[in-house]
């Protein structure tokens, strides 16, 4: 009995994992301007609002975000706009002014011209 | 932050007042955040008018008429030209490092704190690194915590000289000593095994307060130490220390780390102390601090596959450590039944084997197995009495974590076995047990990754003795704004109570021991249960160049079952169910400043209301003071290029009043008074990979007066050494070095 208990536990978290693997998943890499801690939180708060990014991880000094997410759940260019509207610029979506002045002084990065 | 925000609105109304001026900021991208370039050399191209940037970046220059390309340049930087349109707007410029010649003198090095209070994590976590583990005068773990506000360093028994430890007002037992994770300091080490761990082995210490997470076991009640240890992958290749106190005390240390190839690194770490001076400063006739010898050795191998995202470790331990106590005339050679000496054999052994799997494609997911095996061989005589313990003990836990949805919601899941297997041996009479545990485990984070997160897990046990129960564990962390962190915890813990083990004072002494056996199932007694709850409030006042928090924490322990120690009737020791309440409720603020990078300060004021329902009370636990204050100002200077630094820091320890237990019938239970402990060192290094560091301890030469209760007649029932309230040493000086070969 008590064993069994323990093992409906173990198979719990098991099927949990399962669930979460059946789903397809891709990998995504692109830049992402920003410059600081600050910056990071942003950036993957933003992209992991995006229903269906799994992970999202920013690098400051090469400004690459790598992202996992569910192809079948969304299109990247949904993350580039989340990003963007954040405040942050990518190749694909630009922040609006206004969002960008608004940013903590430490977050000003060099944008593009 | 703050500073630069005035300096741009001075630097825009300075601006509007001398049109003639442009006026802006350098900055480079470090690291981690964005920090002002001082000493850039700015000026117009083809002309002679410059300027340079001040400490915090910032620049302003003449206009020039007739150019508008301006230069913007520093050593080991990417040279920049830029076309200035419009000189009236604020210049913020970054500079990138220029990598075809990088020169390592530029990168700034932050000094990175040596106490580190956790701002991300759920758990309220203190990391202590091994820069303040280099403040402890030292030389093993049990000596490491004393410039810690956060852990209490008691004097366990005038014979020993061992130090025990106390966290949130409870005993060691109560906190779950882990070594990279995997149990360390329980069972039968619990007495000296913080004494089995060199200091310089130590990488750094995680200390979380209150219920810890249930991946690591049911055990923790008041908290856990986790020790991590040098790895042979990122210590430094050769290393040797050397240390000698006035009291007699050698130690030795070499450490040797190699890589074997890109994949397997190894390390080899010896250590061994001495101490064979006869010393008896308080002329009581017995030794003040144990003759003493002990050999340690570790052996690690290391793997790292970054590629195919396999890490693992193997370790390999031996420890021999001889202590003989008592009497200054007592030799153990000489079979003299008049002189009362004492000696302490432990052998002990440890392996153990940790392997990690990330899969390279879903980095969020992993795989974890830890095992580990130990033995522990203590033989040990008090005069007439004798204790005799040896624990085999067995270790395997298997870990998964992913996530849910996506990396906000995380989570860990395993299962767990231990084996422990003691054979005691107390005066006559043998203990054997036998502990075995089937756990399985899971715990679940969420973190929005902005202000707030929680952790919540949940494992069942099925314990030989203990029973199948559940330990229930929750901590939560809001951010009410960036700078003020507020933490709850709550969560239940367990422990089947090693009553000789865990209180091997009582060998010191010539009391009878009277177990009320109740038909439990560990030496007649019941485990012990408690929960644990805790609240936590840190203010961040200062941060950027000048550093200052605040921390207000305040953790209940209250007990269901524990098996109380009483030693209140003289002669006597009793170990006995808890009837009726028992309570650790702790109170610490803390403050911590650092005005510049050559000082600081801590301050914290602690309160402890520590009672349990004693046979004759309920009564405040004895040798537990309830006030003690705390400060430690550090002071170092800037490292010259050639790492050449002076470090001093004093600590002051105020230990307020403490009750000690009646004696015989004419000397009842008493408070003593409160004292203070000085403590001091100064470090010279004379590079980056030698320094030599001398030090004071108990500089006020607080000692206490009669440590030893009927140090005469040692053999009478009254002869007590484990009342000690205050150091039995006096002002020692000590000295060391420190070499990387």
């Amino acid at each position: 009995m008590k064993n069994l208990f323990l093992y409906v536990f173990f198979c719990l978290s098991l099927g949990l994992q399962a669930q979460t693997s059946n789903s397809k998943k891709e990998k995504a890499q692109f830049e992402v301007v920003g410059n600081c801690e600050m910056c990071k939180k942003r950036i993957e708060k933003a992209a992991l609002d995006v229903k269906g990014v799994k992970m999202a991880n920013w690098d400051i000094p090469s400004n690459q975000l790598m992202l996992i997410y569910n192809a079948q759940k969304l299109d990247i260019l949904e993350v580039h706009n989340a990003i963007a509207q954040a405040g942050h610029d990518t190749k694909k979506a630009t922040a609006n002014d206004e969002v960008y002045a608004n940013l903590p002084l430490c977050c000003l990065y060099e944008r593009k011209q | 932050m703050k500073n630069s925000l005035i300096t741009l609105c001075l630097a825009v109304v300075f601006n509007s007042q001398a049109q003639q001026q442009l006026t802006g900021k350098v900055v480079f991208r470090a690291t981690s955040e964005t920090e002002a370039l001082a000493g850039a050399s700015i000026y117009w191209l083809n002309t002679s008018l410059g300027s340079t940037t001040d400490d915090n970046g910032d620049f302003s220059i003449p206009i020039a008429t007739d150019q508008s390309r301006l230069v913007i340049s520093y050593i080991g930087f990417k040279t920049d030209t830029l076309t200035i349109s419009d000189p009236s707007k604020k210049l913020i410029h970054f500079m990138r490092e220029d990598d075809s010649n990088s020169l390592d003198e530029i990168t700034l090095a932050q000094r990175k704190k040596a106490v580190q209070k956790s701002y991300i994590e759920t758990q309220n976590i203190l990391t202590v690194n091994s820069a303040e583990l280099l403040k402890a005068a030292c030389c093993n773990l049990s000596e490491s915590f004393e410039t810690n506000p956060a852990i209490d360093v008691n004097f366990s028994d005038a014979l020993t000289g061992t130090k025990q430890i106390k966290m949130l007002g409870l005993t060691s037992p109560y906190l779950l000593i882990t070594e990279e994770n995997i149990p360390m300091v329980r069972g039968a080490s619990q007495a000296y095994g913080l004494t089995f761990t060199p200091g310089p082995w130590i990488e750094s210490i995680q200390i979380t307060k209150g219920a810890g997470s249930v991946v690591n076991g049911f055990e923790s009640i008041a908290g856990q130490i986790n020790t991590e240890l040098q790895k042979p992958f990122t210590a430094t290749p050769r290393f040797i220390n050397l240390f000698r106190s006035a009291n007699g005390r050698m130690e030795f240390n070499g450490h040797l780390n190699s890589a074997l190839n890109d994949k397997w690194h190894a390390g080899l770490y010896l250590h061994g102390n001495q101490r064979n001076q006869k010393m008896d400063q308080n002329k009581d006739g017995f030794l003040d601090a144990p003759l003493a010898q002990q050999f340690n050795i570790l052996n690690r191998w290391q793997y790292t596959d970054a590629e195919k995202g396999w890490v693992g470790f193997v370790n390999l331990r031996f420890m021999n450590d001889e202590k003989q106590v008592g009497q200054v005339a007592f030799d153990p050679q000489k079979n003299n039944s008049a002189i009362w000496g004492s000696e302490i054999k432990t052998r002990r052994w440890d392996t153990a084997f940790k392997m990690g799997y990330v899969i390279p494609e879903i980095p969020y997911t992993s795989f974890g197995f830890q095992g580990a095996y130990s033995q522990h061989d203590q033989e040990a005589y008090f005069g007439n009495r004798r204790y005799d313990i040896l624990q085999d003990s067995g270790f395997v836990n298997l870990l998964y974590n992913s996530i849910i949805g996506n990396t906000n919601n995380t989570f860990k899941s395993g299962i767990n076995f231990s084996y422990d297997r003691y054979q005691e041996r107390v005066d006559t009479k043998n203990w054997d047990r036998i502990d075995r545990t089937v756990a399985a485990f899971f715990e679940y984070s969420y973190d929005n990754k902005e202000n707030f997160s929680w952790v919540g897990g949940l494992r069942i046990d099925q314990h030989n003795n203990l029973g199948t129960f559940l330990t229930p564990r929750m901590h939560l962390r809001y951010l009410p704004d960036p700078k003020t962190i507020l933490r709850a915890s709550v969560g239940a813990g367990r422990k089947a109570a090693n009553i000789f083990a865990e209180n091997q004072t009582l060998f010191g002494t010539n009391r009878t021991i009277n177990i009320q056996n109740t038909g439990g199932s560990i030496y007649g007694l019941d485990p012990e249960k408690a929960w644990n709850y805790g609240l936590s409030l840190r203010k961040i006042l200062l941060s950027g160049d000048q550093n200052a928090d605040i921390t207000i924490d305040y953790y209940i322990t209250q007990f269901d079952n524990q098996v109380v120690v009483d030693w209140e009737r003289p002669t006597e020791i009793s170990f006995y169910n808890l009837d009726g309440k028992s309570r650790a409720n702790s109170l610490q603020i803390s403050f911590d400043y650092a005005p510049s990078n050559t000082w600081s300060y801590r301050f914290a004021y602690k309160n402890y209301d520590v009672k349990t329902a004693y046979r004759s009370g309920f009564l405040q636990r004895p040798l537990q003071a309830q006030h003690r204050y705390f400060a430690n100002v550090g002071w170092e200077s800037i490292p010259t290029d050639k790492g050449k630094q002076w470090r001093w820091d004093f600590t002051y320890h105020g230990v307020g009043k403490q009750r000690v237990v009646a004696q015989n019938d004419n000397m009842p239970s008493k408070m003593v008074a409160a004292y203070a402990l000085l403590n001091s060192q100064l470090t010279r290094a004379f590079s980056a990979d030698f320094e030599i560091y001398a030090g004071l301890e108990n500089i006020g030469n607080y000692t206490q007066a009669n440590p030893i209760i009927e140090a005469d007649n040692p053999f009478a029932n009254t002869f007590d050494t484990a009342q000690v309230y205050a150091p039995v040493f006096g002002r020692m000086i000590y000295t060391g070095l420190r070499w990387n070969l």
